[in-house]
């Protein structure tokens, strides 16, 4: 058994603009095989990929906010959402889709998988990363 | 590349899975399943009726151990396991299934 | 514990040199490479924030400094231009690198 390493994956860009969003959550989904200990962040405009009712129906790409709801399955369960990024692009926590985890050290108790922290905090959680991968 | 089904065509990739999810239906899957040597029994189609609503829901087919830490969970451990998959789709049952369930290939499949 | 950062894009396109600077550390270094090179020069908007980084070593790619025609005369105080070999060092005398896109 190798040592297990602290991952975290950056989310800076909007969902469909660009692919940057989609490939960090595939990278997600094949990193999860590994049994590391991951955290994705969002930031800037990465807290769009996290808002509710997306329906990409009318422009013929795959509408992948569901996925992240998945991820909970995958042993991926910290969710960290800038405050800042929320407040300047006029958003709340509210606004962003329920996403929970099952605690199995807890009777597999559903806990939301989403944590808002403050820009310090933020700036904290990436220095405290053996790899931080950005997208 | 494609299977021929009740009269039409339906365009599949290099490792057989289709490429049209919409393209999918019952009969299809049998088709399916007949170039896999599966015949298709209550079993199997629970599987792929199970990946198809995990679809449904999530958008992704699941990686193996996530599918059957699901069916775990909801079917219970009698069949939440590898042996009782693996007998059931001999080549493993995310890659097997999911193509049966005209699912495309699980993330991180290789 | 520290970070190497590096930021590849312009700060007259995008915001990801100031998002980087709120991230930043003490101890930390940042690196600008390709367009990210523009954002090393002084009279911009966000040389204030530059200077205000304390603790963050500054550093720039010359070659794509030069590249671009710019001197490195008018790189902001405390800005070091480094080469490939630079890059390199930076890179393992940190514990991990960050790089913004």
């Amino acid at each position: 058994m190798s040592e297990i390493k602290k991952f975290l994956y950056v989310n800076r860009k909007a969902p469909y603009g660009t692919i940057y969003a989609l490939e960090s959550l595939e990278v997600v989904l094949i990193g999860a095989a590994f049994d590391q200990d991951v955290s994705l962040a969002f930031l800037d405009d990465g807290v769009f990929q996290l808002l509710k009712k997306q329906d990409t129906a009318g422009i013929g790409v795959k509408n992948f906010s569901p996925t992240f709801r998945a991820l909970g399955d995958y042993d991926v369960t910290k969710f960290y959402v800038e405050q800042e990024s929320l407040t300047e692009r006029g958003l709340t926590a509210d606004d962003l889709m329920d996403i929970t985890y099952e605690d199995e050290d807890d009777d597999y108790e559903e806990k939301p998988s989403i944590r808002v922290v403050n820009r310090d905090e933020m700036a904290a959680i990436m220095g405290d990363q053996d790899v931080v991968l950005s997208f | 590349m494609s299977y021929q089904v009740n009269g039409t065509t339906v365009e599949h990739d290099e490792e057989g899975y289709i490429t049209t999810l919409s393209d999918w239906s019952k009969d299809l899957a049998e088709v399916i399943a007949k170039q896999e040597d599966i015949n298709m029994n209550e079993e199997h189609w629970e599987v792929v009726n199970f990946l198809r609503d995990y679809y449904e829901e999530y958008q992704i087919a699941p990686a193996v151990r996530v599918l059957i830490k699901a069916v775990k969970k909801t079917m219970g451990p009698e069949k939440g396991n590898n042996k009782y998959m693996y007998e059931l789709f001999p080549y493993g049952p995310a890659k097997q299934a999911c193509k049966i369930a005209g699912l495309p290939k699980p993330t991180g499949c290789v | 514990m520290s970070t190497l950062h590096t930021v590849n894009k312009s700060p007259f396109a995008t915001t990801t040199l100031a998002s980087c600077l709120n991230h930043a550390l003490e101890g930390d270094a940042i690196l600008l490479i390709e367009d990210g090179v523009y954002g090393g020069v002084v009279g911009t908007e966000l040389a204030k924030a530059l200077a205000a980084a304390k603790g963050v070593s500054l550093y720039v790619l010359s070659g794509d400094l030069t590249a671009r025609g710019i001197d490195t005369a008018r790189l902001v105080k405390g800005m070091k231009p480094i080469d490939y070999a630079g890059f390199v060092a930076l890179a393992t005398e940190h514990d991990r690198a960050q790089a913004w896109l």
